[in-house]
C-alpha cells in the first residue's frame, strides 16, 4: 500500500513546488521509495525544481493516455536513489486528468513498490487541484502567514473534508500545517501572523515552520531540492518536518529572531 | 522588548487585525459550508426578500442548520439596523 501525500493550499506562489519537492527528497532520504508528481498540467515547474527538465520525454498525461508506459514516464533522480519524478504535461489541458486515469496511476505506482506518492497540487480549486485533494491519504496544507492565503487554505481543508475519496468514504485525510515564508523578526514586530495564530485559525496540528530564506532561491537556480543543502535555515526545517511527518519528536528551530547585537537591542527588537 | 518597543506596544498590531479579522471571516464561510448546499442560496434569497422593506447588508442574514435527534432546525437570524 502507497500513501498518498498531497501538497496543497489554494493559494499560489505560497510554496507548494518547493516544498513537494523538499518532502519527497527527504522521504527518499529517510530510505523510502518515493516518488513526486506534478499535477499543474500546462504550467509544470517541478522538473525545473528537481533539475530534471532535459530529461522528460513522457509526462503524468501521456501515461493516462495510454501513450507511454510508467516506467518511460517515471525520470530517477540522479542525486537520490530512492526518488522518482513524473512531470507535468506543458501542452495538455487540466481536463486530461481524469479520476479514473489518475487513479489507474496511483495504484500502478504502488505496484512498482513507490512507499510515498507526493503530489504538487497547482494553485486554485480546479481539476489539477480537486485531482490530487481526491486521493490525498495525507495533506500538507502549505500557508503563508497571510490573510488571503490562510483563508484560501481554510476552504481546501473544507474540500478535503468533504470531497475527497476518504471523506466520502466516511474517513479522514491526515491534515498537516507547514507553515512557510515565515519571519520571525517581522512577527516579533506584530507585523506578520505567528504560527500560533495561523494555528488557532486553522486548527491544524503544525508539521513545520520553514523561514523566509534566501537557500530557496539559490537551489531553485540550480535545480536541487532545498532539503539538500544542510547548510541552510530552510534546508533544515524542511528535514525537521520529514521528521515530524515520520513520526519523530522535534523542536521548532529558526521560529525567533537570530540574536542580534548590543546596539540593535537597545534600538528595538530581539529580546 | 527594546526602548522603541515601549511605544510601539501600545497600539494594536497589524498582525492582531489580521488575525481578529480572518477568525470572523472564517467562522463565517465554515458555517455556510457545512449542511445542505442549498443553504447559500436560500440565505441570498432571503436577503433579496428583506431588502426590499429594509436596508440590510450580507453578513445581516445568518442560516444555519442546527441537528438535533432525527430533528433538524432551520435557524434564521436577521440582524435589522438600528433606525
Ligand atoms: N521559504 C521560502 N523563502 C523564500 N522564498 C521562497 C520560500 N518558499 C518559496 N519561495 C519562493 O516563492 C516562489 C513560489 O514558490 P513555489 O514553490 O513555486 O510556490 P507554488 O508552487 O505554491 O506556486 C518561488 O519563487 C520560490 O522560490
Ligand atoms: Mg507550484
Amino acid at each position: 500500500m502507497a500513501t498518498v501525500v498531497t501538497v496543497t493550499s489554494g493559494k499560489g506562489g505560497v510554496g507548494k513546488t518547493t516544498s513537494s519537492a523538499a518532502i519527497a527528497a527527504g522521504l527518499a532520504q529517510a530510505g523510502h521509495r518515493t516518488v513526486v508528481i506534478d499535477f499543474d498540467v500546462g504550467l509544470r515547474n517541478l522538473d525545473l525544481i528537481m533539475g530534471v527538465e532535459r530529461r522528460v520525454v513522457f509526462d503524468f498525461v501521456n501515461v493516462i493516455a495510454g501513450e507511454a508506459t510508467l516506467n518511460q514516464a517515471l525520470i530517477q533522480d540522479k542525486r537520490l536513489e530512492n526518488l522518482s519524478i513524473l512531470a507535468a504535461s506543458q501542452t495538455k489541458d487540466k481536463d486530461a486528468l481524469t479520476e479514473e486515469g489518475v487513479g489507474q496511476v496511483l495504484d500502478e505506482l504502488a505496484e512498482l513498490g513507490f512507499e510515498y506518492i507526493v503530489c504538487d497540487s497547482p494553485a486554485g480549486i480546479e481539476r489539477g487541484a480537486t485531482m490530487a485533494l481526491h486521493f490525498a491519504d495525507h495533506a500538507v496544507i502549505v500557508t503563508n502567514p497571510e490573510v488571503s492565503s490562510v483563508r484560501d487554505s481554510d476552504r481546501i481543508l473544507g474540500i478535503l473534508q468533504s470531497k475527497s475519496k476518504r471523506a466520502k468514504e466516511g474517513g479522514k485525510v491526515h491534515e498537516h500545517l507547514l507553515i512557510t515564508r515565515y519571519d520571525p523578526v517581522r512577527v516579533e514586530n506584530g507585523e506578520m501572523l505567528s504560527k500560533e495564530d495561523v494555528c488557532d485559525i486553522l486548527a491544524v496540528k503544525l508539521i513545520g515552520v520553514i523561514p523566509e530564506s534566501k537557500a530557496v532561491l539559490k537551489a531553485s537556480n540550480t535545480g536541487a531540492p532545498v532539503i539538500l543543502d544542510q547548510d541552510s535555515d530552510a534546508g533544515l526545517a524542511y528535514s525537521d518536518s520529514v521528521a515530524r511527518f515520520l513520526g519523530e519528536d522535534r523542536p521548532m528551530r529558526f521560529v525567533t529572531p537570530r540574536k542580534q547585537g548590543l546596539l540593535s537591542r537597545i534600538l528595538g527588537g530581539g529580546d | 522588548m527594546g526602548l522603541f518597543g515601549l511605544f510601539s506596544g501600545k497600539k494594536k498590531t497589524s498582525a492582531a487585525a489580521a488575525k481578529e479579522r480572518l477568525q470572523i471571516l472564517i467562522s463565517h464561510e465554515r458555517q455556510n459550508r457545512q449542511g445542505p448546499d442549498f443553504l447559500p442560496d436560500l440565505q441570498r434569497d432571503i436577503l433579496d426578500v428583506v431588502k426590499k422593506y429594509v436596508a440590510i447588508r450580507e453578513d445581516h442574514v445568518s442560516v444555519r442548520l442546527d441537528r438535533a435527534g432525527d430533528a433538524s432546525v432551520l435557524e434564521l437570524n436577521v440582524t435589522l439596523p438600528e433606525n
